[in-house]
Parts: C-alpha cells; structure tokens; sequence
C-alpha cells in the first residue's frame, strides 16, 4: 500500500514538474526553448549515477555478507541506471542538436564517458545471464558492478578534466552551490524534476527489487524440481542395479 | 527540425519511457506473482 502511494506521487510529481518544463519556464535568452530540455536530461544523469551506485555498494554488500537480497537491489540499481543513462544520453542529444550543432561528438569527454558508463552496465546485464546459479552470478556481477562504477567520477569530473563541447557544472559545482549562474526560476524547476524523478526512481527500485525476489524464488523451484527428479531417477534405477 | 520539435522528442523519449517501463515492469511483476500462486 505505501508503495502504491509512492507510485500515485512518482506519478502527479513527474506530470506536475513536466508541464513546468514545458509550460511555466520561460524560454531561455540564449538556447530558448531548447533549455527546456536540461530538465529530464540533468535528472536523468543524477539517477543514472544514483543507481549505479547503489549498484556498487549493494554488490560489496553481497560480496561481504553473501546475502542474495544485496544481489537483488544491485541487480535492479543497474536495470534502473540503464534505462536513465539511455535517457541522458537521448536528452543530451535533442539539446545538442540545436545548441551545439550536432547531436553527437567522441572527441568529448563527458560523451563518450557517458557512452562507456552504458556498454559497462549492459555488459553487467548481459553477464548475469551467463550461468543459473545465483550465487557465481551474484559475485560475477558485484565484480564487475564494482569496477564500472569507477566511471561515475570520471563522467562526472570529465568536464573539468578535460576540453569538450559540454558545459561545466551549472548548480551543483561547490563554488556555485549558493549561488548557482542559472536564474532561480530554472533552478527550481531543475530541482523539482530531480524530485519527481527520484521518487520514480526509488518506486521502480521497489518494484524491481520485488521482481528479482520473485524470479529467484522462482529459480530456486525450479532447482529444486530438476534436484528431485534427479533424486527420483536415481532410486528408480538403484534396485534395478542391484538385481542385475 | 525547430527547436521545440527537439523539446517534444526528449520528453516524449524520456517521460513516456519511464511511463512505459513502469507498465512493463508492473506486467513482469504480476506475471511472476501469478506463477507463485499457481505453484
């Protein structure tokens, strides 16, 4: 029940904070309408980071203490913080295409972090359907879980690292945080879709983490009734042995 | 493409991706549930 409330206010804030986005803010005087777009696209990177963070911790959880329900919220961080960081990418892309001129630019390193910080995840994904037994695919995963999230900081700092086309920080650099460049009016708009999509983020993480439950429940059945047959098979043939 | 038509592509990929992977995930969960039940 408190899950469904959390879904019902997910749900009223991301419509709440889109029709801000879209409707209220006004066009900015140098990108105009394309600002617009900063909203879900800083969001979604913020989740994509968020997610894959918990994806890191939870897999040293699993690794320290052995307990499969660590597997199962690392599991879901990461299904989660793919789909977010496919969403930044989407939404950096429709902002650059009228800001920079082009939707898309390797030579830029926050890019092209973000790129490797999506193959890494997949990747994380694609491994754990390499073996059905929970506990190898469990360590598997944290391993590599653990390992790309290295990347996090180096999406995150690329921009002051390194030249590319992507701007610096604009609220959440320290030397800006009480004074962000960006007029309050975009700031808080900015704030409100974090918000609203974090609440999403921490509904789907509930659900998801449910379902992985659910699935590995059904796996270990599943287990359980091939080691039975097995079993069955077995004493079936051993008195036909002992006849012979 | 104007720059609204670029407004409309990133929040209808992002806001109606997050609608629809809710959905998708609600149908897997259900799904799962429903085979609990039946064992």
């Amino acid at each position: 029940m408190k899950t469904r409330i959390l879904g019902i206010a997910a749900l009223l804030a991301v419509a709440g904070a889109t029709i801000v986005g879209l409707f209220v803010v006004p066009p900015d005087l140098n990108q105009g309408d394309a600002q617009r777009i900063m909203y879900p696209h800083v969001a979604s990177a913020w989740l994509a980071y968020l997610s894959f963070g918990t994806t890191a911790l939870f897999g040293i959880l699993w690794l320290w203490k052995r307990d499969l329900r660590y597997d199962a919220i690392a599991l879901s961080g990461a299904e989660i913080g793919v789909m977010f960081t496919a969403f930044a990418i989407w939404g950096g892309m429709m902002w650059g295409r009228p800001v920079w001129g082009v939707y898309w630019q390797w030579e830029d390193p926050r890019l092209t972090t973000t790129a490797l910080l999506l193959a890494l995840y997949v990747g994380y994904l694609l491994l754990r359907r390499l073996t059905d037994d929970p506990e190898r695919r469990a360590t598997r995963a944290a391993i590599v879980g653990i390992v790309a999230a290295v990347d996090i900081p180096i999406v995150h700092f690329s921009v002051q690292w390194w030249r590319g086309l992507h701007q610096t920080a604009t609220i959440a650099s320290p030397d800006r945080a009480l004074d962000p460049a960006a007029p309050m009016i975009f700031v808080g708009t900015l704030l409100g879709m974090v918000g609203a999509f974090t609440l999403t983020w921490a509904y789907l993480m509930i659900r998801r983490y449910q379902l992985a439950r659910a699935e590995l429940a059904r796996e270990e059945e599943a287990r359980l009734g091939r080691l039975r047959a097995v079993q069955a098979a077995a004493a079936v043939s051993a008195p036909q042995e002992a006849t012979r | 493409m104007s720059d609204l038509g670029f407004v409309v592509a990133a929040y209808g990929v992002i806001v109606g991706g997050l609608g629809l992977y809710t959905v998708t995930l609600w149908r897997r969960l259900r799904a799962a549930r429903r085979d609990d039940e039946g064992r």
